[in-house]
């Protein structure tokens, strides 16, 4: 109780808000939902979006809070709507959207500078929120410079300063953030990293576009339109040929006459490949909320917390989130599993029944046709893909029950998806085992960079059918029917697709931006414990652990504290040269006894000093003078009066005489 | 703070409440006379700042930290602003009108700096007030209670800011070496100053002599002073006027005239006169046990006489 009325009376005594200070205040509060607005539920950012307007508007007429009925029944609607937006109420989502629903509603009763600070307190914290859904370049620099009107409002709380236009009051607000920067960039890199944890990571729900464990068409057509990176690859020696560039993430086995999955993957683990020629690379990969890491066909080591499964797909140990980064060899020519296990050969050639009884009836014919030529069945399909009329396009008819039977003998038309997955069907019908790999095929070499950027674009799926004595191959059906495919990009694949937009210069802006992404996810997002502890390696520490970097951090922090007090106590009044000299002959006189009193004229002080040092009475006599010159003989003082002055305080001496 | 708690700390302990014994103008400000707290505000930022970095630090957010790291660098960088704002200000003169005992008087401090400083404050005793001063000098008022005559020392005043973002607090004490005059406070009522022989002859004397001055009627005129004949003439009546001599009367206040009163009544007395004189225009010369001060009119007349009456012991 006692407290409560401390803080009532400590409320009464803060003093108004100004409707600069307000205006200020509702500018930062909607900033803050501005870089929520991605992970909220559009109504309830709609929503809060109206009251923040209403409040500015309807403190613009009057001042005065919003009066206190309102409050509870805006608190519990708050609460219901941030239920029912998040499956997990408990969840981060969730706990964003209470935040910000809670800054809205402080704004509502935001009467005094108390309130005010604690608003713009939360904001700042609310800021930092939104940062745990997209730590992506563009967002950390949005967020960062959403800091400053929250500043300029701090500023604007205190009194009696000179009033400014808008941008003017963020100008301060931005040198002292730039001032700010080398310290924090100084104390990101060392602020020693937790080695696990505190308390549970988010396991964020938020929908990522990318390759899944299963392929539909509809999927796999969106994704080919999403133009966002989804890893960047750097080659140790030279990059594969593009027709090489096949990124093996998913091995599909299982088709149900609609979609291709992926069974749970066994433990076994991968058995000793033949190989023939290797290439080492690093890998970034962007967050997929998937476990799978894309390599390059085909991988023959799993890198740190990651398997190799039997069928050579690389599994990490947990789904990726963040920004990861792996090191991957492949062998570019290969011997994958020569002999199939009768467990395997079986599920390679399960088709569901009662399924495209023509696409079946056709497998058979090429097998009476070819016997037991399994090359020349696969030929045989490719043939039908490349002569029988088929085309690419990202937008193909839809097709009904029978999908396979559609798309083979009625449309005619579709991407690598339909194609891969009717080459596939039509092998196990003929009895060879084969199955579907999605991944990626192609991207863009960056030579500014140096690496490969491939896009969620290039996302691609194909077939491999296993042949006895040559094991698992590879075969690409949609090069048959499109070899643009595979050189160029599924964009330009797909002429009926292209846009205006996509020019040459836009194109190559992109790739600069690119790099910067890449940099920015490596550099600062990607730094970790690892790459803390390598910090000085230049210069022969190997291993830099949490005490160094602390005091390391400690030491630094002096030095930048140092720094700024010389700043701060850099006095930059230009004084007036005579004046300065007076004040060297002053010290000299004060040694002896002679000490100007405050507001002591200049000439009645020399004269002073002259009857206290009888002999030295000329030459104060003269000393006098030559003040007198400097000071009033001109409005500015000439620098020849100066530097005879000067003269005669530096050759002024009192020691020796007798007072 | 408790004032009584202060003045106790103060005596005793100098050093830690950064007490000064006043000093002579002009006063600058520098690093040694300036201090920095936190204030309230500054403390739970820093908290709100610790829950920053733990959660950044346990999500490994990077982008989060970063943040975090750029706000703590921001709230510091901050604190050497809030320095800046006082460093380097000079305290050039203080001035202060006359004041009667008992009521507030304005103090006039005047700054003077070589850039603009914004959000300074300036505490006085209960007052307070905030002000901007740009390159050049400004004056900043503030009241200051009086309570008896006499020389009052200023008390010493606090110049501090909080500027800009109101998490460091940088104050300073001032206590220039000055003094405010207190002018007596006057009776509220009393007799009017006895009249001296001279005076009333005079008076009489000059009396009906000069009927040179007609004035316009006034109510309460005797019917005996009215100029019948050039009244004839006139749409008012006109009256010869007789107050013209006794203009000129002088008063003669003296202190031992007062016999049989303690001296601040005395005082008070000679205050309430020194006022009526003043308001009526008359000439008035004052004798005091030391000092006198010869007849003469005006305002400065009236505050040589009442700085008098102030310094008396």
């Amino acid at each position: 109780m006692n407290l409560l009325a401390r803080s009532a009376r400590a409320r009464a005594a803060s003093p108004a808000l100004t409707r600069d200070a307000f205006d200020l205040m509702c500018l930062s509060a909607a900033i803050v939902l501005v870089a929520h607005v991605p992970h909220l539920s559009p109504w309830l950012s709609g929503g809060l979006a109206l009251m923040l307007a209403w409040r500015w508007w309807q403190r613009r007429q009057r001042s005065g809070g919003a009066p206190a009925w309102l409050k509870l029944p805006i608190l519990a609607l708050l609460v219901l709507a941030v239920t029912a937006s998040n499956a997990n109420p408990l969840g981060q989502q969730a706990g964003a959207s209470f935040a910000i629903g809670l800054l809205v509603m402080k704004l509502l009763e935001s009467e005094t500078t108390r309130d005010a600070r604690v608003a713009m307190g939360f904001a700042c914290f609310t800021l930092m929120t939104a940062l745990l859904f997209d730590q992506g370049l563009l967002a950390t620099v949005f967020i960062a410079l959403g800091l400053l009107p929250t500043l300029a409002t701090l500023r604007a709380l205190e009194p009696a300063q000179l009033r400014t236009s808008l941008p003017r009051t963020l100008l301060p607000a931005l040198s002292l953030l730039a001032a700010a920067l080398p310290l924090a960039l100084f104390a990101f890199v060392l602020v020693p990293r937790l080695n696990g944890p505190l308390w549970g990571t988010p396991s964020s729900h938020a929908s990522v576009t990318g390759l899944s464990d299963s392929m539909s068409p509809s999927e796999f057509g969106e994704l080919l339109l999403d133009d966002s990176p989804a890893l960047r690859v750097a080659f140790d020696d030279a990059p594969p040929p593009n027709n090489q560039r096949y990124f093996r993430a998913y091995v599909l086995w299982d088709y149900d006459g609609r979609r291709w999955s992926s069974p749970d993957p066994g433990d076994e683990a991968a058995a000793p490949v033949e190989v023939a020629a290797t290439t080492s690379y690093r890998v970034s990969l962007e967050p997929s909320r998937q476990r799978a890491l894309p390599a390059l066909d085909l991988p023959i080591e799993a890198p740190a917390h990651a398997q190799l499964l039997a069928d050579h797909q690389l599994l990490a140990d947990r789904p990726v989130n963040d920004p990861l980064e792996y090191r991957v060899r492949s062998a570019l020519r290969y011997h994958l599993q020569p002999s199939l296990s009768a467990d395997a050969r079986q599920r390679a050639l399960r088709l569901p029944g009662g399924f495209n009884p023509r696409t079946q009836a056709l497998a058979t014919q090429w097998r009476q046709r070819y016997g037991s030529d399994d090359g020349a069945i696969a030929q045989a399909a490719l043939s039908l893909f490349h002569d029988g009329g088929f085309r690419y396009t990202l937008a193909p008819a839809e097709l009904g029950r029978e999908a396979m039977d559609d798309f083979l003998f009625t449309t005619h038309e579709g991407f690598c998806e339909q194609y891969a997955s009717a080459f596939t069907v039509l092998m196990r019908a003929a009895g060879i085992p084969s199955r579907v790999v999605t991944g990626y095929q192609g991207g863009y070499w960056n030579t500014l960079g140096n690496y490969l950027l491939v896009r969620q674009s290039d996302a691609h799926a194909w077939s491999e059918i296993w042949l006895a004595g040559r094991g698992w191959v590879r075969i690409d059906p949609t090069a048959a029917v499109r070899p643009e495919r595979i050189s160029l990009g599924a964009y330009a694949a797909a002429e009926d697709q292209q846009t205006w937009y996509r020019s040459d210069w836009l194109e190559s802006m992109r790739n600069h931006w690119d790099i910067v992404n890449r940099w920015w996810n490596e550099g600062v997002i990607g730094f970790d414990t690892m790459s803390q502890r390598g910090l000085l390696t230049p210069f022969g520490i190997h291993d830099l652990d949490g005490t160094a970097l602390g005091a390391l951090l400690v030491v630094g922090s002096a030095l930048f504290a140092a720094l700024g007090l010389a700043w701060a106590m850099a006095r930059r009044d230009k004084i007036d040269p005579a004046l300065a000299w007076m004040r060297v002959l002053e010290h000299k006189l004060d040694r002896h006894g002679v000490t100007r009193r405050p507001g002591e004229g200049p000439q009645h002080y020399l004269s002073r000093a002259a009857r206290a040092l009888p002999a030295r009475r000329d030459a104060l006599k003269a000393l006098s003078e030559s003040y007198l010159e400097c000071r009033y003989a001109h409005a500015e003082p000439s620098p020849e009066s100066v530097r005879a002055f000067r003269r005669l305080v530096r050759d002024f001496k009192v020691r020796g005489v007798v007072k | 703070m408790n004032p009584r708690l202060q003045r106790w700390a103060e005596r005793r302990l100098p050093a830690l409440t950064r007490y000064r014994r006043p000093e002579g103008l002009p006063l600058e400000l520098h690093r040694r006379r300036i201090y920095i707290v936190p204030t309230g505000f500054g403390a739970a930022f820093a908290v709100l700042l610790t829950v920053m970095l733990v959660g950044a630090l346990n999500y490994a957010n990077n982008a989060a930290l970063l943040l975090t790291c750029l706000l703590g660098a921001t709230s510091a960088a901050s604190m050497l602003v809030a320095f800046r704002t006082l460093d380097g200000l000079r305290l050039a003169s203080v001035r202060a009108d006359h004041v009667v005992a008992g009521e507030a008087v304005q103090v006039q401090f005047e700054f003077e700096t070589t850039r603009l400083r914004q959000a300074l404050r300036l505490d006085l005793g209960p007052a307070s007030t905030a002000f901007a001063i740009a390159a050049g000098r400004t004056s900043v008022g503030l009241p200051l209670q009086t309570a008896k005559r006499g020389w009052m020392p200023l008390p010493r005043v606090r110049v501090w800011s909080s500027w800009p973002l109101g998490m460091f607090r940088a104050w300073s004490w001032l206590h220039p070496q000055q003094a405010v005059l207190v002018w007596p406070r006057a009776e509220a009522t009393g007799p009017t100053p006895p009249h001296h022989d001279a005076d009333q002859q005079r008076h009489r004397l000059h009396q009906g002599d000069d009927l040179a001055a007609l004035r316009d009627y006034r109510l309460g005129d005797p019917p005996r002073h009215i100029a019948w004949r050039a009244s004839a003439r006139h749409e008012h009546l006109l009256v010869k006027d007789f107050e013209q001599p006794e203009a000129q009367h002088e008063w003669r206040l003296d202190w031992y005239q007062l016999a049989g009163l303690d001296d601040e009544a005395r005082i008070a007395r000679l205050a309430r006169w020194l006022d009526e004189a003043d308001r009526r225009g008359e000439a008035y010369s004052l004798r005091l046990p030391q000092q006198q001060v010869p007849m003469g009119s005006g305002a400065q007349q009236y505050a040589q006489c009442m700085s008098l009456l102030a310094t008396l012991p």
